[in-house]
């Protein structure tokens, strides 16, 4: 399988660095500490495909802690809150769109 | 039920503590994921959006009472509370921690249960009929080959490392409900002229980007040579399989590209230099696993008991009973099949608390023994027809009484872009709301039998290019985008649907397949025309006109 880093990097707004931790598959982000966090307002955002690239080689080195590491696009509102960038991300960032459990039971 | 022997409890034992100490070695980052990855899925754990998922085999789809209630607390202790029944008589656990898996192993081990080969590029769960062994007319129990060929592919070195995945379907039965044709070999128990027991073997089936009908290999295959011969078509799959590219991987391609006719001569080639095989099965091996299965001590009992005959006063027991309530093979008996599809509910789904409560019911009148079946609904296999207005009522205080069963909202899904990391769109919401749409069980009888199937992505989990109407889930720019095709089926005359035109946003799903539904029922010819017989008859245009003439 091609390495994330071997992969061509494409920007075209504010980006973060997205993974599932290991021992759980909770949805982590890179932060600016060279952490992970559970909040995506604590992310790390890069703007261009040199910042992208670094974060993604940060994250892609903590293989113990992370898996599968890659770049998700997120959107910046007006009062700085980010916002995660598609619908896939929008899932991963607030759970499933339907009640878990079945009716009754 | 199956028995298993010693061997059996030792090999899922020690595949536990394997996976234990791989799992360790994983956290402690001794092995890298790249090194993990494939030994987590060879047990069945996939990394999912939001956490691993956990798949569960459930061989054949038969369980005990005792094995369904270790579901429930593997559900209750290590997941979410609730499991997801698949297409494939797997359950699947959608939120499970890698460090607490060994122990969720250990705890199914118990019982019998496990996860070896429901990943990865082996031969997978081989399923079967749920109804095998008790509905009328079967030649045999498919159940007893099945588990011959679950012990001879289970971990077999050979076939660890096929090109892709590879998965077997049995039936014993004039009607197909294994779906044997969207396999990668499909097997048809049957006689032969001289009486003899074996089986019409179909090859190269399958859904996903590139969906083939299986075609058949050889109209019949004696019993004993069974497994003798499917490691033939495994040979030449696993020696002329496409493993350079994933796509062409699986052996339907194999199958289309060489042609059936080259295929099978290279099979036969094959099957020839292997000649008399220790895969020859003699009698006594076959008889050993015939005679592990056992069945429950029926009683006699009338076909017509005074229970049943006063209950059939209330409308909603006989809607349910109409519906719900099968033939079985022993007279004053029946087939009870449980609907996991309540009217808004994620199709498939059950709670631990429904779980334990379905074994507490299989114990009290089904012999202690429950099916899946791959529509992703339940089954119990030996009511007492006296029972039938006592286990209603039961089932319908735990929501498991919906008398859907074959109905339009008796809809397959799979888990779409809600859990699945493939998925390019959402199918479970997609289900709720046409269950919604077609809660009015008056609406959905007089509608009659008509499977929709969902995927959210082509790799085709909810089996949506077979369903008398498939919704196909894809992105377009960002957006949820859904392909309907119309008049496939899984059954003996399996058939791909087509596709009536283009893709429908996901807000205005639910209103086209009120215009196809609307359609077929001013089109058919009389009320027992089934959906998929009037496109049969009538082809796709007069749907195609209604669904996109005012779009």
């Amino acid at each position: 399988m091609t390495s994330p880093l071997e992969q061509k990097i494409r920007i075209t707004g504010p980006s973060i660095v997205t993974a599932n931790r290991t021992f759980d598959g909770a949805v982590i982000y890179r932060n600016r500490h060279k952490g992970w966090s559970t909040d995506l307002s604590e992310a790390a955002i890069v703007r261009n495909a040199d910042e992208a690239r670094a974060l993604l080689a940060e994250a892609v080195a903590d293989d113990v802690g992370a898996v599968g590491p890659y770049i998700a696009p997120v959107q910046i509102r007006g009062d700085d809150k980010v916002k995660p960038g598609n619908l896939r991300e929008r899932i991963r960032q607030k759970g499933v769109t339907i009640d878990l459990l079945p009716v009754s039971a | 039920m199956y028995a298993y022997d010693e061997l059996d409890r030792t090999l899922i034992n020690e595949r536990v503590e394997e996976f234990r100490d791989q799992v360790k070695r994983r956290l402690s980052g001794e092995l890298t994921e790249d090194e993990f990855k494939m030994l987590r899925l060879q047990n069945g754990v996939y990394l999912q959006l939001h956490a691993y998922m956990f798949r569960v085999a459930i061989p054949y789809g038969t369980l005990s009472s005792r094995q369904l209630r270790r579901l429930a607390h593997v559900a209750r202790r290590y997941d979410r509370g609730y499991g997801h029944f698949t297409t494939r008589q797997n359950i699947q656990f959608n939120w499970i921690k890698l460090a607490e898996l060994p122990d969720a192993l250990a705890d199914l081990a118990e019982v019998g249960i496990h996860s070896m080969q429901t990943s990865g590029n082996n031969t997978r769960n081989v399923t079967s009929d749920q109804w095998a062994g008790v509905v009328p007319g079967e030649v045999e129990d498919p159940r007893i080959w099945s588990e011959l060929l679950r012990q001879y592919t289970t971990l077999h070195p050979e076939f660890s490392f096929l090109p892709r995945k590879f998965k077997f379907a049995i039936t014993a039965s004039p009607h197909d409900r294994a779906a044997i044709k969207i396999h990668d070999i499909g097997l048809r128990l049957h006689r032969n002229a001289q009486g003899e027991i074996g089986f019409e073997v179909l090859v190269g089936g399958g859904l996903g980007r590139t969906p083939f009908i299986a075609k058949t290999i050889r109209p019949f295959v004696h019993g004993r040579d069974l497994l003798s011969y499917v490691e033939a078509i495994l040979r030449v799959y696993n020696q002329y399989g496409r493993r350079d590219n994933i796509y062409k991987a699986r052996i339907k391609i194999l199958v289309h590209e060489l042609g059936i006719e080259k295929f099978a001569a290279e099979v036969e080639e094959e099957w020839r230099a292997m000649g008399e095989t220790a895969l020859t099965l003699d009698e006594a091996v076959i008889e050993e696993v015939r005679s592990r299965f056992a069945y429950p001590m029926y009683e006699k009992l009338p076909h017509m008991p005074d229970e049943l005959k006063a209950a059939a006063h209330d409308p909603l027991f006989e809607r349910w009973r109409r519906n719900s309530v099968f033939t079985h093979k022993v007279q004053g008996y029946a087939i009870v099949t449980l609907s996991l599809k309540p009217v808004g509910a994620p199709p498939g789904d059950a709670t631990a608390d429904q779980m334990d409560a379905i074994a507490d019911l299989a114990d009290k009148y089904s012999f202690g023994e429950i099916r899946v079946g791959h529509e992703q609904n339940l089954a119990l296999p030996h009511v007492a027809r006296r029972d039938l207005p006592a286990l209603w009522k039961a089932l319908d205080r735990i929501g498991l009484a919906t008398p859907n069963v074959n109905l339009i909202s008796d809809i397959i899904a799979c888990p779409g872009l809600d859990y699945c990391s493939l998925a390019n769109a959402r199918a479970i919401p997609i289900a709720q709301e046409l269950s919604r749409r077609f809660a009015n069980p008056d609406t959905a009888e007089l509608i009659g039998r008509l499977h929709i199937n969902i995927s959210g992505c082509i790799n085709a989990c909810g089996h949506h290019h077979v369903g008398h109407i498939g919704i196909l889930g894809v992105d377009k720019n960002g957006e949820e985008f859904y392909q309907i095709t119309i008049g496939g089926r899984a059954d003996e005359n399996a058939e791909l649907g087509v596709l009536i035109g283009p893709s429908v946003p996901f807000g205005e799903v639910a209103d086209v397949i009120e215009d196809i539904v609307e359609a077929y029922l001013a089109l058919r010819e009389r009320p027992d025309e089934l959906f998929v017989d009037t496109v049969k008859r009538l082809g796709v245009e007069p749907f195609k006109e209604r669904v996109y003439a005012t779009r």
